[in-house]
């Protein structure tokens, strides 16, 4: 059964240094980085001290107000360093590589026999549970609650993001487990979304609901899937699984390895030839983005994720837990001569004042970090309606969140939404305001309030 | 060392100083700053409020352009210097050096205290209150000359954009947070502290009540008078303009709100550029034309004779309410303001179509001063936000709705 979704809301943000699709092995990466914060909200408590030796799928820190949810380490080596900041925060974990690698060995798992409780525990044991999000809230499931639904996102509209359909080629039989087991722990369905005209792997799964989507960013988003086919209500829960992390659990079901081997795109202006590596998860992006050399990346801003998402990292940083793609775009820190009056082509803008992006729609612009004008209060109005296409007031909910009426987030239907959702609107935004950062905490004041 | 090099380094050493906020004005104005995103989006849309702003005022040049000429020429066709114009919007009795210079001599001053103070006044907050000077009274600050009558004394200008500036929007927190549009707010100051300079038959035209005081004092000269379109209507006197002249823009009135032709592509040059919002324009016209057919209604179904004071402006054609008085300008400038009109797409239908309809009606039925447009604008400024509360509501009931289909 296959479903169509048409988004007309939105915005494809076209830029240069597209990947080519050549797959090729990164250089073995020496160190590995866990970074709690890539986990959002949770509070970590370490098992393993500096010194101890682990094998990839060995647990290093768990969840200190969840403590089934274990994470584990993404190679098999030796922890060095754990990096605290105020507050003796933690702030990485760092882990020396073996050369030969070494895995846990978690048991090949009997999926079709497993009860759901089984599934539930044994991907908690494994560390596979981080890669299992929820809405409400935007944060690791709650392996307490059983949600509605689940979502995949099996089409990536985002700029320069890694397109799903290679980077799942030949693994289907990883994804079908996958979605096998995490299908168990829903009584509703799991649905999965492809691009209206792909061959994405995703599509010929059994026991999914599929959707093909078509229409400009972010139609791919998980968030727009959920609010066309069943948003969340209060009270609800739905998970989210990233389609390239189906890949890693799905494996890990198979054969009881937790391979943290993961497909990521080198994209952005700034990478001489964008292409395609395997490498894992908490990997030096230093391995991947060398080609030029460290001193040439002095004006470049390298970002772990997409150019609307995705986190900035130092050229010594390292591949975040979550992200398929890494962006090499050049810093903006310049002025310019009357940028803010004179006509403007070489930058996109959704206005016509005096900004000439609408005459070249397929152009592919080499856009810098520069924000093009100073942070002001919210002014125009009707220019987020334009590129968000949820059924929710996009002003209306922002200001909710800025004066934190939590009544009012939640009637506006803050239930629904990521922060990710919000990445086009902060874009277009004429007064710079940032939109992820007020959904954001809107999200965690809620989470602290009301749970 | 560059300019650039320069400021910047000066922008280092104010940074967190008194000055800062008021530097940063000027050196934004210059240059577009070097700040970098850090969290959320890396990259930005080229727009900033300057640019947005900017382009609002570049909608607006026309007009104050074509106001200067128009302020000679209503001039020296009351004294009688010259014939009327004949040959359509581009007649050589219109377009002369010597109606330029009248009206130029005139309405920069004007422009100059509305800038000068208002912006005196934003970079004063600033300063206080230690945030970056916003955008907001650029546009204001040319709305300001375009909608007084030419011959307003500076001073009342001056203390009309205080009053305005400080209790129509740095009260409320500056650019973005006021309730009424601060151009309005200081048009609506003068209409009420100083209404002999703000309505009757001299102040339209340029040096019109400089004349009248001669002649009080014994200097044998004809008096002049401009009445405008809407003055001669509530009167029930014959207009003496004919409906082409109405809708170039060659009739007395304030400074910039004659032509409707200007005013027109003004509009459209917004809403190409995605600046002003088409639905306002657009609805608020609807609004206007339908009070005007139903008061045509009124007059051709016999209830109000030709006796009624509301006569002349009631049986006026409805197409004709839109392009005599404020009524185009306001539609196209003032009520479009996203902050102080309805921020919702379907409220924006709703806001404008009342913005009209109700312009028309404070027009007809108020004898003193037969203009609507910004009483109505201003009513409906403080209702925006109710319209969008219950445009919202919408939304908010159909996910309650939602919420209760699923637990039935």
């Amino acid at each position: 059964m296959s479903n169509d979704i048409r988004i007309k809301k939105g915005l494809d943000i076209k830029l240069k240094g597209e990947a080519e699709k050549t797959l090729e092995k990164a250089v073995l990466s020496n160190f590995y980085t866990l970074r709690p914060q890539d986990f959002h909200g949770v509070t970590p408590k370490l098992i393993s001290k500096v010194g101890a030796k682990v094998k990839a799928g060995t647990p290093v820190f768990f969840d200190k107000s969840n403590e089934s949810v274990k994470f584990v380490s993404p190679v098999s080596g030796e922890i060095v360093e754990i990096a605290r900041g105020e507050k003796r925060k933690i702030l990485s974990i760092n882990i020396q590589a073996d050369k030969e690698q070494t895995y846990q060995d978690n048991g090949v798992f009997n999926i079709d026999a497993a009860k759901p409780n089984e599934v539930k525990s044994h991907l908690l044991a494994s560390g596979c549970w981080p890669f299992v999000k929820q809405r409400p809230y935007d944060v690791i499931a709650n392996p307490d609650k059983s949600p509605k639904a689940i979502f995949i996102s099996g089409y990536a509209s985002a700029p320069l993001a890694a397109d799903l359909d290679f980077t799942l080629k030949g693994k289907e039989a990883e994804l079908q487990a996958a979605v096998t087991a995490l299908g168990k722990l829903t009584e509703g369905k799991v649905h999965v979304s492809v691009g209206a005209s792909s061959a994405s792997p995703l599509a010929g799964l059994s026991g999914i609901t599929l959707h093909k989507v078509s229409g400009p960013h972010p139609s791919g988003n998980v968030g727009t899937l959920i609010n066309r086919v069943d948003p969340v209500n209060k009270g609800e829960v739905v998970w989210t699984v990233a389609a390239q992390d189906l890949v890693i659990i799905g494996e890990l079901l198979l054969t009881g390895k937790f391979n943290a081997e993961r497909i990521v795109a080198l994209a952005g202006s700034q990478i001489e030839k964008p292409r395609y590596f395997i490498t894992k998860i908490g990997a030096e992006v230093s391995t991947m983005i060398s080609d030029k050399g460290a001193s040439k990346r002095i004006h470049d801003r390298i970002i772990s994720g997409n150019v609307l998402s995705g986190k900035e990292i130092k050229l010594d940083g390292n591949l975040d837990y979550y992200s398929n793609v890494i962006t090499v775009i050049p810093e903006g820190d310049d002025y310019e001569f009357f940028g803010w009056t004179k006509p403007v082509f070489n930058k996109i803008s959704t206005s016509r004042a005096l900004t000439f992006s609408w005459l070249t729609p397929n152009k592919k612009y080499d856009l810098n970090t520069n924000t093009n004008g100073e942070h002001r209060a919210f002014v125009v109005t009707g220019g987020y309606e334009e590129v968000f296409p949820l059924d929710i007031y996009p002003l209306q909910i922002l200001k909710a969140c800025m004066y934190q009426d939590l009544d009012e987030m939640e009637s506006l239907g803050m239930y629904e939404v990521a922060p990710e959702d919000f990445a086009l609107t902060e874009f277009v935004c004429v007064s710079k305001q940032p939109h992820q950062a007020i959904i954001r905490k809107g999200l965690d004041v809620m989470l602290k309030e009301i749970g | 060392m560059n300019l650039k090099t320069r400021l910047h380094i000066l922008k280092r050493k104010l940074r967190g100083s008194k000055m800062a906020p008021a530097f940063g004005a000027l050196h934004t104005f210059l240059f577009l700053p070097d700040e970098t995103t850090h969290n959320g989006t890396h990259i930005k849309v080229a727009d900033d409020l300057k640019r947005t702003m900017n382009t609002v005022i570049l909608a607006m040049i026309p007009c104050l352009i074509f106001g200067m000429f128009n302020a000679g020429y209503q001039h020296n066709l009351a004294v009688g210097d010259i014939q009327a114009v004949t040959s359509g919007f581009f007649s050589a009795e219109f377009w002369t050096l010597d109606n330029f210079f009248i009206g130029f001599w005139k309405i920069i001053p004007l422009v100059i205290v509305s800038y000068g103070v208002g912006l005196g006044i934003e970079f004063l907050f600033a300063i206080i209150k230690k945030h970056e000077v916003e955008e907001g009274y650029l546009v204001t600050g040319m709305l300001v000359p375009l909608i007084v009558p030419v011959d307003i004394p500076l001073w009342m200008l001056a203390v009309a954009v205080i009053f305005g500036v400080v209790i129509g929007k740095e009260v409320f927190g500056g650019t973005g947070m006021n309730i009424l549009n601060p151009a309005l707010t200081i048009r609506a100051f003068l209409f009420f502290a100083y209404p002999t300079w703000m309505s009757g038959d001299k102040v339209w035209v340029e040096g019109a009540v400089e004349r009248t005081r001669e002649i009080a004092a014994g200097a044998n000269l004809d008096a002049i008078s401009g009445e405008t379109i809407l003055g001669s209507l509530a009167q029930g006197k014959e207009v003496a303009f004919s409906t082409w002249d109405m809708f170039l823009g060659f009739i007395p009135g304030s400074v910039g709100e004659t032509s409707a032709l200007l005013i027109l592509l003004g509009g459209l040059f917004l809403i190409f550029t995605k600046i002003g919002s088409w639905r306002i324009m657009l609805s608020s016209a609807v609004g206007a034309i339908v009070m005007g057919l139903i008061f045509n209604q009124i007059v051709d179904a016999g209830v109000i004779t030709e006796s009624s004071k509301f006569y002349g402006l009631m049986s006026t054609p409805f197409w004709e309410h839109l392009i005599i008085g404020g009524f185009a300008f306001g539609t196209v400038f003032m009520a479009t303001d996203p902050v102080t009109a309805s921020q919702t797409n379907k409220g924006k239908w709703i806001y404008g179509f009342l913005v009209g309809f109700i312009s028309i009606l404070i027009r007809v039925f108020n004898p003193a001063y037969p203009e609507g447009v910004m009483l109505a604008i201003l009513l409906m400024n403080v209702f925006a936000p109710t319209i969008d509360h219950y445009v919202v509501q919408g939304n908010v009931k159909k996910r309650m709705k939602r919420l209760k289909v699923k637990t039935a």
